[in-house]
């Protein structure tokens, strides 16, 4: 029960965006208490304001917006009413914060431990060599390998976990009262973010701080929240204690998020063993050397070690794995849009690998691919119906015929016609993707490559794409290689999982025995770090 | 384009410079050479040489009016040649990468490091001053720009996903480049071009005064040039056509910003 | 950090090289015999001295025979003689460059700091009053042709209010020693290092603001805000250090300019470098001496670049030595 009186509470907030936005106000009417001890999750999906809240809270607000209304209350005063000095004085000591992007969040042409030492000297605290020695602690007690090593470090120099590690030793310097945490796990991997939320939570419990962590995974909430606040276009839809947001949520859109989020628990496939192989990949090498100049050794960095593995006709493999361990470039080597060092990529009969020049440009429609980032993947100075047509058109359709056919693959994925004469910018990021799944089929391909084809879309959205992607497979007969980093996606499309680690399959499985029954090490740790697995499954 | 102030400012100034660099000529013909009045006639004395005369007498209005069409030519044909040697190279350098890249781009950076006024001056002195070879070296002088600016844009953009897609989907490398690359890389060289116009301007003008101008051209900098050891007596044949080239040169950086905000609005937005 | 050097000094020479071969080409491009050419119009009479040309770099022996004698010569910094002034090349370059140097190094400075300074002012006081006028003055400045603000100068300065001398290195006659001295080459060294700094100044305010404005929508320059910082810190510590990188590159990329607007300024105000020799071998035709510069002026923007590419690997942490 809530005993401790708020630290920090916020009261009707309403924040305007400026002029034309898409809706008036970023955040509208928000009230939440933060309590010392007590973690608060505010979470949505993009474009909910969630962020907002947080920065409001800091001071930070960007100049096109502007309060309009409402309180922030805390140690007795009216936050929004602080002049700048105030905000300074506050800020870092008693308001610490932690972003995002712990790359671009922390300055590139300062050392570590100078970066931690201005948190002292931004509020005239210890002498430098105190400074210098509290960053040396400071860096041991989150946990920073080698930290005499870490302080003189520059930022390139640590991985992104480290980085975002000596964040959160910056925010917490001068033992703030309240944390604000902007999604601050979502840059990372999963074993990272595990590791990350855990110091977060321990941290927090033993410094007694009262933390609002924004985010949009529910996993995420899952494993860290004590209060759930959901934010939808600026206004709270729900919010409780975490147990009850789980096991009984009240709104509709609750409910919705939460049964988009999918289940861990692979569902029942049929097995495919009689079907022929659609795809076949043997002995994959590919290594990546960076030229170290005359007087150093050149950098590797091995993106394929010896990948094998087929595809039956109908069964969707998913390739798993966290940044960096090469999914993506097993992707684009058997895509052909990368060369191998060595191996072989059959399709059906044809090795794709000994093809070149118009050969290749004839056999490439045999397998299509689909992109990560639905604003990246479709030039934005074409209109949509050359994006599907251009495709069939170079293949020596007829253009009218390619037209029509467009015409049709837009239906099949859900989106009217009248898209042939529009321009990409027009459409969200979902209904973009869907144009990238219908220049993919416009070339009738066997196999579908799909690269983290649903990652960069907020969860209800991905439900619907992957449910597209499924019901497609199955009307056309296709087969599918999955690429993501994410384990639920992957339990629930998958007929068979290959994990991925440092460029090669350390394990690959049919999926139900993958989740049951993981026999590697690296696979164990991944299942285990996937956010709100062990207690409160989602509802669905 | 048309929203940002120092655009506009810009495109009249351009639009004037070259209304009077085409019609000029017509409207008033009398010849820049020809000896009007007599020697080192003050400005604004008479009204068919406002202007006044230099030390031969020349009508210092009529050589305003007839260098427009010199620095104008020249700046314009230059940059067009500039960039129909930057382009494809930057294209080439940035679409095939590797060994293509390498040879590419040390063959600009080569131009790149010979300091290119000096080079410039080499040039016409030795091809011997004309309006080509003016044209010439100072398109010799301003592609490698070109060819980086593309070459990194290319890049980025090779990497794009829509260019894969166009890749999987069985484009040729020539359709990919034409269709799918260049025109998104468009944007920052039409910038660069304007900003390049002004240079070529201000390069012409700086070979002229030093006696490097075409010999049958009237041209600003000649004059300026001309001027130049008798400007104890004579302020105005320096200043006039010293102002002529500051407002055509400012009026190319204006259109030059302006585009970039309009093509970019990314960064000019916070500095208002 | 050592091996770095090596490596850009050696790319440097063959850079270098490269422009002797093609100076080589250029007396060829050249209408008429390469050793009338070389002798410029005043030795061409004088056939003795076309004929000792003709033999020196054996004129008359194949191609690549000629290109091998002409790469010789240069190396061992035997860059010719000049008829017209009846010295070698070589001598008469190196008379000058000390000049050059002094004026060229002066203006980079004034220009760079003051560029930086009022850059810094306009984006830390963007919007105001304060930025449109450093920004319209920039403009104004970065379109002025060097040669007319060199004769503006002279005509404002010298003409009206005689304040500076107009030309030279020094008041010649006065045979000024010690103090008095070099306050008199300070004198004569102002407008020629002001006018030549102006056009850049203007670029590096320029840079210096787009660039500071575009490093202040960083993430961490919010990190710094959310830890407390004053402004001040906050700009100069991390937007300024940030902001400052693609200063130094342009930097760089300017030294070939920064050597061809001394050409001008130093024609213009008589100052004794290599500029003013330039216009001189230019005027006579003396295209020994003119080629010879132009290698020495090519020598100068490579160290120059090497130095500005050392400061950047100091500045710019990610750039790691090898070592």
């Amino acid at each position: 029960m809530m005993t401790a009186p708020p630290a920090v509470s916020i009261k009707n907030l309403q924040i305007a965006l400026p002029k034309g936005a898409e809706r008036a106000f970023a955040v509208d009417g928000v009230s939440l208490d933060l309590r010392p001890g007590k973690i608060v999750c505010v979470v949505g999906e993009s474009g909910s304001g969630k962020s907002m809240c947080a920065h409001a809270l800091m001071g930070l607000l960007p100049d096109t917006v502007n309060v309009t209304s409402g309180e922030i209350l805390f140690e007795g005063r009216d936050l929004l009413k602080l002049d700048d000095d105030g905000w300074r004085d506050l800020r870092g000591r008693r308001l610490a914060m932690i972003f995002q992007e712990p790359m671009t969040a922390l300055n590139p042409l300062m050392r570590i431990g100078d970066q931690m030492a201005e948190m002292f000297e931004a509020h005239g605290l210890l002498t430098p060599r105190e400074r210098r020695a509290r960053a040396l602690a400071l860096a041991r007690e989150v946990g920073l390998p080698d930290p005499e090593r870490i302080v003189r470090a520059y930022p390139h120099q640590l991985s992104g976990g480290q980085r975002q590690r000596a964040m959160i030793a910056m925010a917490l310097a001068l033992e703030p009262a309240v944390l604000v945490a902007d999604e601050p796990t979502t840059a990372l991997d999963v074993t990272t973010q595990a590791q990350i939320l855990k110091l977060i939570r321990n941290l927090q419990r033993n410094r007694n701080m009262a933390v609002m962590f924004i985010t949009h995974d529910f996993g995420v909430v899952a494993d860290i929240a004590d209060q759930v606040v959901v934010l939808r276009h600026g206004k709270v839809v729900e919010e409780g204690p975490a147990a009850s947001v789980f096991d009984e949520p009240q709104h509709d859109y609750t409910k919705a998020l939460l049964a988009a989020v999918p289940s861990m628990d692979p569902p029942v496939r049929e097995p495919l063993d009689d079907q022929a192989r659609a795809v076949e990949v043997i002995g994959l090498d590919k290594t990546y050397v960076t030229s170290g100049g005359w007087f150093r050794e050149d950098r590797r960095v091995d993106a394929a070690r010896e990948v094998n593995f087929n595809i039956l006709k109908g069964e969707t493999l998913g390739l798993v794995g966290e940044s960096g361990s090469g999914k993506s470039s097993v992707a684009r080597l058997v895509m052909r849009l990368i060369e191998a060092d060595r191996g072989t990529v059959r399709i059906g009969e044809t090795d794709l690998t000994q093809l070149s020049g118009k050969a290749l440009r004839t056999e490439r429609h045999r397998i299509q691919m689909i992109f990560q980032d639905p604003f990246a993947s479709l030039n934005p100075r074409r209109k949509i119906g050359h994006i599907i047509a251009d495709g069939p058109i170079a293949a020596g359709i007829d253009p009218k015929v390619a037209f029509e056919r467009a015409r049709d693959l837009l239906k099949m994925v859900g989106l009217d016609a009248g898209a042939l004469e529009r321009y990409p910018h027009e459409f969200s990021g979902g209904q973009r993707q869907r144009i990238g799944i219908a220049r993919a089929l416009a070339l009738e391909p066997e196999i579908i490559v799909a690269d983290e084809a649903v990652s960069a879309l907020d969860v209800s959205v991905q439900a619907q794409v992957l449910r597209l992607l499924e019901d497609l497979k199955a009307r056309l007969g296709l087969s599918m290689l999955f690429i993501t980093h994410d384990l639920r996606v992957a339990a629930q499309i998958c007929d068979r999982i290959a994990v991925m680690q440092r460029g090669a399959i350390v394990e690959l499985k049919p999926t139900a025995q993958l989740f049951a029954a993981p026999e590697h090490a690296y696979t164990r740790e991944l299942l285990a770090a996937v956010p709100g697995r062990k207690e409160r499954a989602p509802a669905a | 384009m048309l929203r940002s102030p120092s655009g506009v400012i810009g495109l009249i100034i351009l639009l004037l410079a070259i209304g009077i660099a085409v019609f000029g000529p017509m409207l008033f013909p009398n010849s820049p050479w020809r000896m009007v009045q007599r020697p080192f006639l003050p400005p604004f004395t008479l009204s068919t040489v406002p202007l006044g005369t230099d030390a031969l007498g020349r009508d210092v209005f009529a050589g305003m009016i007839f260098g427009a069409r010199v620095s104008l030519l020249v700046g314009l044909v230059s940059t067009l040649v500039a960039l129909v040697v930057g382009v494809p190279i930057g294209a080439m350098a940035g679409y095939f990468g590797g060994k293509v890249d390498d040879a590419l781009m040390r063959f600009t950076e080569f131009f790149q490091t010979i300091p290119s006024f000096a080079l410039a001056i080499v040039l016409v002195a030795i091809l011997q001053p004309s309006i080509y070879s003016i044209v010439a070296s100072i398109a010799v002088v301003s592609w490698p720009p070109v060819a980086r600016l593309v070459r990194g844009e290319v890049l980025s953009l090779r990497t794009r996903e829509y260019v894969q897609a166009a890749v999987v989907t069985g484009q040729s490398n020539t359709w990919i480049i034409l269709r799918e690359i260049l025109p998104n890389a468009l944007s920052p060289v039409i910038v660069l071009a304007s900003l390049m116009v002004a240079t070529a301007i201000l390069l012409e003008s700086s070979l002229a005064f030093l006696g490097l101008g075409d010999p049958n051209l009237i041209s600003w900098g000649y004059m300026v040039g001309a001027g130049r050891t008798v400007i104890r007596q004579a302020w105005w044949i320096t200043v006039f056509p010293g102002v002529a080239i500051l407002i055509s040169v400012l009026g190319l950086n204006l259109i030059g910003e302006g585009l970039n905000d309009a093509l970019n609005p990314r960064l000019s937005r916070e500095g208002r | 950090m050592l091996s770095f050097v090596a490596q850009r000094v050696v790319k440097g020479v063959i850079v270098l090289l490269a422009i002797v071969v093609l100076n080589f080409f250029l007396i060829r491009l050249a209408p008429g015999d390469p050793a009338v050419v070389m002798a410029g119009e005043a030795g061409a009479s004088d056939q003795i001295f076309v004929k000792q040309l003709r033999e020196k770099f054996g004129l008359d022996k194949p191609l690549p025979e000629q290109l091998f004698i002409y790469v010789k010569g240069v190396v061992t910094l035997d860059l010719g003689f000049s008829f017209r002034q009846q010295a070698p090349v070589s001598k008469l370059i190196l008379e000058r460059l000390p000049a050059t140097l002094l004026l060229t190094l002066t203006a980079f400075a004034i220009s760079l700091m003051l560029g930086v300074l009022f850059g810094s002012f306009a984006a830390r006081f963007a919007g105001t009053f304060l930025d449109t006028g450093i920004t319209v003055f920039a403009l104004i400045f970065y379109a002025m042709p060097i040669f007319w603000v060199a004769l503006m100068g002279i005509l404002l300065f010298s003409v009206t209010f005689d304040w500076l001398p107009s030309f030279g290195y020094e008041t010649v006659g006065a045979n000024l020693t010690g103090l008095a001295h070099a306050v008199d080459v300070a004198k004569h060294l102002i407008m020629p290092a002001m006018t030549l700094g102006l056009f850049f100044m203007a670029t590096y305010t320029r840079m210096t603001r787009a660039s500071m404005l575009e490093v202040k929508r960083l993430d961490f320059v919010k990190t710094a805000r959310a830890k407390g910082l004053s402004d001040a810190v906050i700009q100069r510590r991390h937007v300024l250090r940030n902001a400052l990188l693609p200063v130094v590159t342009l930097a760089g990329v300017h030294s070939g300019t920064l050597i061809g607007g001394a050409v001008i300024t130093e024609t213009v105000f008589a100052w004794p470098g290599i500029g003013r020799l330039m216009y001189d071998a230019l005027l006579q035709r003396d295209y020994n001496l003119l080629l010879g510069v132009f290698v020495i002026c090519s020598a100068m923007v490579l160290i120059f670049n090497l130095i500005t590419d050392l400061v950047y690997r100091l500045v710019d942490p990610r750039i790691e030595f090898a070592s």
